[in-house]
């Protein structure tokens, strides 16, 4: 019996092995040609993409693109902001090869384009009849060019501007100036301030991260008079401008700004205005569509808008688009060219327009002046559209501050290590927005990293 | 404990055996260790050797061309970083509280459980859910449902006690992460003593009941050396895996406000793919796996010694 | 019934203790029970509200007042369908099993090495095992990256599995191994005089005594190669991104969607939850390193 049984045990072992290992290889071999079930002459382009709505609507879109061009297959990786940063930019730099089509803003795309990493969009732009390249914005193209050629085509672009509850400054016998200023505004936030656990004033990023409460920090900064760095790129965090200002900003938010500051960013503020939680708010222009969405927002139809509050400068918005480039890697450029040139086109905008899903309120605004002519867009933004293409054609990222700066970008410095170093400023601030340390100690943290990323250029 | 001890013998008279085989016996007998050992040294090794390598290069990844040797100068600026040591510290707060509250709680639970009560299955069941749940799943679950300052569940409880408003992620943003760190392992090691309880020898504890022992008494002299092992394990296990812990702290508080609730992994993680700064990344790597082994060195073989009960002179 | 001590049901009734004591014991169970439902209830609801969440409409899902009761609706579930979660479920299946499966293949015959036959330095050995558990991943993820993707495996679901392996390789020969040394002596010398060549030694006298160890191992492993986040999320693009991938896909940085986010939560979680749930007995048995008979 025994002996009976091993045999048939030893029989059966390898014949179970090798169907295992045949079925592995099966698909090792499958997933490793990457397209399963790809058919011949179809390519597969990958895109990377951060999940923003107006991203999220797109891909909603796309099976018509494969409608219309049947040889291409698209495939997403929609991933949050912070990620999907991290992870295009380990792929680009590495050479990792995994995406055709990268998402990337006017912070990567002049430096990538300097290292050889992206493909210059000019040749492509041309051979593309009705794609007008000078329709989009000119701040906005120049943020995306390297050397006169643009490396990434924007899909939306943003400035930042402030959201008020005109119900609620009326009530108050409240008028907002034509141009804010700051101190006008903590003014404000002060007399429309309950108190907590009941309406607050203002909402203010506190969230850390060089994209979230560094973004309109930076452009207060700026505003105010202060600097990263001087032209000899010495560091300027301690300067009086620059600590007059981030106190300026952490006394507001911790007064009269929302509960949880340290980690609200633009989501959550979002969330706090739209329930009507906050009166006001200073974000991206791009908030307008969430905010006036009645399926998400309560306040939609409540709301007044106003130019970025200043001080010292005669505007302060930021510059931010949120842009499609190809990498240098990627052996499908006509495919994902087509892909792209059909999602930053004209029709693009007027086919998210119409779909019944999407609607005029959420077409990605700030990349082409056209949509600006467009009546539809004009009936349900003409609030706040003027503001955006306003705040967007004055921004200015060759001089953001007062005095002269040896880098670029209003709310960031167009020089790789920002993102660490911005980041490391942020959790500084972040804290003392929590009340854990002082402004002063923060801002001298900073300046000793800003310090060290200042020496390496000066060399 | 008594019951795994008199095997013991067993088992020794084996490796008495062992060392007198001869060479080709000795390769027959460690012949199945192989490809394990050589699988675990391809995989987790061959990448050390080249942090390693990274470790003594100025390399930052987003400025092609900045590669060069520059020897051990990122050592020197990882032990010149203030950050680094707070985060240090943190990652011991963070590991070590998490374990030893998890342990506590988890034991009076599973002396809860180790009880007759009626529907004790369904009990247990609920219990375990935590531990099952993908971390990061549970962080979103914490950071939103349950602590967000205005719309969470935590807050919405506490507001008849006149306690609502606490923002508890930006002012505790260590315990909160604990919070659900110990939510999550409770349920393990819940699982793991109650499996202790449950192979007590109950012929000692009649022994003990009747003699008129009081509970208390039965308790500290039985149970808790009998639990001695499990919970031993108990604190490796849960320390080798929140010693890591990465998901929880980058959903619940990116690290902040500031780095007050950043611990290595994520201020490693930060560094690298943020900053990009591949050669001052790998240097905190290695300093931290020095760290962590002399660390785990002295506390491993201490427990290896009670756990296993093999002298190493055998 | 035992009152200190669960035994096993068919337990026979220890010598009754004297009626009062017995009476006040039982009444502090009773008052025990109710805390231990108390507890469990507690720690389980949040997991509730996850599940309860999912089927709101978002404007239900955001009130500072929470709603227990609402209009249920599966829009979010059909949203996260709709999203294409398919392909992720598929690739956490094929990391989480073929990860799982080598473990085995790999472990067992390891296990089985440093436990029944002990070779010199297997403290060593062991050690070493336990101590890859403490490298912290993110020191060696760049090198990994690089290295992945210098020989072409970024995005591709295999090079999960072998990481996954070598993630929980260590834990399981640990754990494995304890099993292995419940298995009597004799047994293993009878084997050995019979000349038995070691893997039927391993496959016929060895396995079936420990084969509910190395279920409860198999369950570990599979629940933290299924819940693993760090490496999915860092060397996975469009073809091999796993489960709790595809969730962190779905908190959007604009706007955020609670009812949404907990429906594609839901779906992460449930696989391994139920398998926890209907294996709970073996996990406990498991855990127990081999000490329950």
């Amino acid at each position: 019996m025994r002996g009976a049984a091993r045999r048939r045990g030893r029989g059966r072992t390898p014949a179970v092995l090798g169907a295992v290992l045949a079925s592995l290889a099966l698909l090792a071999g499958c997933s490793g040609a990457g397209a399963l079930g790809a058919a011949e002459g179809v390519e597969t382009v990958t895109v990377a993409i951060v999940s923003n709505p107006q991203m999220e609507d797109a891909i909603s879109l796309a099976p018509q693109f494969e409608a219309e061009n049947p040889g291409i297959r698209l495939r997403f990786v929609s991933l949050s902001e912070n990620e999907a940063r991290a992870k295009i930019t380990a792929s680009v730099a590495t050479g990792g090869g995994e995406f055709d089509i990268v998402m990337i803003s006017n912070y990567e795309t002049p430096q990538w384009a300097q290292n050889g990493w992206l493909t210059n969009l000019e040749p492509y732009m041309a051979a593309t009849p009705g794609y007008d390249r000078n329709d989009f914005i000119p701040t906005v193209r120049d943020s995306l060019s390297y050397q006169g050629a643009m490396y990434s085509v924007p899909f939306y672009g943003e400035s930042s501007f402030l959201m008020y509850r005109k119900d609620l400054f009326e009530q108050a016998g409240i008028q907002m100036p034509a141009q804010p200023t700051w101190p006008q505004i903590a003014q404000i936030a002060a007399q429309l301030d309950q108190g907590q656990g009941q309406r607050r004033g203002i909402c203010l990023r506190g969230k850390p991260g060089w994209g979230e409460v560094m973004a309109p920090l930076d452009t207060v900064i700026n505003t105010f008079g202060g600097r990263w760095y001087d032209p000899q790129w010495r560091a300027q965090l301690t300067s009086p401008e620059v600590k007059q200002a981030v106190q300026f900003y952490v006394d507001l938010v911790r007064e009269h700004g929302e509960p949880g500051a340290s980690q609200a960013g633009f989501s959550e503020c979002a969330t706090q205005f739209g329930q009507g939680e906050v009166a006001m708010w200073y974000d991206a222009t791009s908030a307008a569509g969430t905010v006036e969405d009645p399926e998400e927002s309560t306040v939609a139809g409540r709301i007044g808008y106003a130019p970025a509050p200043v001080v010292a400068t005669p505007s302060s918005g930021w510059l931010y688009t949120w842009s499609l480039g190809i990498p240098q890697t990627s052996p499908r450029k006509d495919a994902a060219w087509r892909f792209m040139s059909w999602m930053t086109s004209k029709e693009y905008i007027q086919r998210a327009g119409r779909d019944p899903s999407i609607g005029w309120t959420s077409v990605p605004p700030g990349s082409r002046q056209s949509t600006y002519q467009i009546p539809e867009y004009q009936q349900v933004a003409g609030q706040y559209a003027p503001l955006i293409l306003d705040g967007l054609q004055r921004a200015n990222p060759q001089q953001p501050t007062v005095q002269p700066v040896p880098y670029q970008g209003v709310q960031f410095v167009r020089i790789p290590e920002f993102q660490d170093l911005g980041t490391r400023t942020s959790q500084q601030v972040s804290a003392a927005i929590a009340g854990q340390i002082s402004v002063d100690e923060a801002l001298e943290q900073s300046q000793n990293y800003a310090e060290t990323v200042g020496e390496s250029y000066q060399r | 404990m008594t019951a795994t001890l008199e095997e013991r013998p067993a088992a020794e008279a084996n490796v008495g055996g062992a060392a007198m085989i001869d060479r080709a016996e000795g390769w027959r007998r460690r012949g199945p260790l192989l490809p394990a050992l050589i699988f675990t040294i391809i995989v987790t090794q061959i990448p050390f050797i080249l942090t390693l390598y990274y470790s003594l290069q100025s390399w930052n990844l987003v400025r092609p061309g900045s590669q060069e040797f520059v020897w051990f100068s990122n050592y020197g600026d990882v032990f010149a970083d203030s950050q680094f040591r707070t985060v240090a510290l943190n990652t011991v707060i963070m590991t070590l509280g998490s374990v030893l509250i998890a342990v506590v709680l988890g034991l009076l639970l599973a002396l809860l459980l180790n009880r007759q009560f009626v529907g004790r299955g369904v009990v247990r069941t609920l219990l375990i859910t935590p531990f099952l749940i993908t971390p990061v799943a549970a962080a979103l679950l914490w950071k939103t449902v349950l602590l967000d300052p205005t719309l969470g569940l935590i807050n919405f409880v506490l507001s008849p006690f006149g306690l609502s408003g606490t923002e508890w992620i930006s002012q505790y943003p260590l315990a909160s992460v604990m919070a659900a760190l110990i939510w999550q392992w409770t349920p393990f090691m819940m699982l793991l003593l109650l499996a202790g309880l449950q192979s007590m020898p109950t012929d000692q504890l009649e022994a003990a009941r009747v003699d008129g022992a009081s509970a208390w008494s039965t308790f500290r002299e039985l149970t808790l050396p009998h639990l001695r092992r499990f919970i031993e394990l108990g604190v490796v296990l849960g320390t080798i895996y929140l010693v890591n812990i990465f998901d929880q702290v980058y959903m619940m508080t990116q690290g902040g406000p500031g780095v007050a609730s950043a611990n290595l992994p994520f201020y490693i993680y930060q560094r690298a793919f943020l900053g990009f700064d591949i050669g001052q990344s790998a240097a905190m790597g290695v300093v931290v796996v020095i760290l962590t082994l002399i660390a785990a060195n002295f506390a491993l073989r201490l427990i290896f010694k009670s756990f296993s009960g093999e002298q190493e002179a055998a | 019934m035992a009152v200190t001590t669960s035994t096993p049901p068919d337990t026979q009734e220890p010598a009754a203790p004297p009626e009062p004591r017995r009476q006040k014991r039982s009444a502090a169970n009773v008052w025990l029970g109710v805390i231990a439902w108390v507890v469990g209830i507690a720690f389980f609801f949040p997991v509730f509200w996850m599940v309860l969440t999912s089927f709101k409409q978002e404007t239900d899902a955001y009130t500072t007042t929470p709603k227990i009761i609402f209009e249920p609706t599966l829009e979010q579930y059909e949203g996260v369908f709709a999203a294409g979660v398919g392909p992720y479920v598929v690739n956490s299946v094929i990391a989480t099993v073929f990860s799982t499966l080598f473990v085995l293949v790999l472990g067992i015959p390891a296990a089985f090495a440093v436990s029944l036959r002990p070779v010199k330095k297997t403290q060593d050995v062991l050690f070493f095992f336990i101590s890859t558990k403490m490298l912290p991943v993110v020191a060696v993820i760049v090198p990994i990256y690089v290295v992945v993707n210098q020989i072409g495996m970024l995005d591709n679901i295999w090079t999960l599995v072998v990481l996954y392996t070598g993630m929980n390789l260590p834990i399981a020969v640990w754990m494995m191994r304890s099993f292995f040394l419940e298995v009597p002596g004799e047994l293993l010398e009878q084997a050995s005089i019979d000349g038995a060549p070691l893997w039927r030694t391993l496959r016929e006298i060895v396995l079936p005594i420990i084969s509910p160890g190395i279920f409860a191992t198999a369950l570990i492993c599979v629940i933290f190669a299924w819940n693993e986040f760090f490496f999915a999320v860092n060397l996975t693009a469009a073809n091999a991104g796993t489960m709790p991938v595809f969730l962190v896909g779905f908190i959007t940085s604009e706007g955020l969607y609670w009812a949404q986010l907990s429906a594609a939560a839901t779906l992460a979680a449930l696989p391994v939850v139920i398998a926890g749930w209907v294996a709970q007995n073996k996990l406990v048995q498991g855990l127990s390193f081999g000490a329950v008979k």
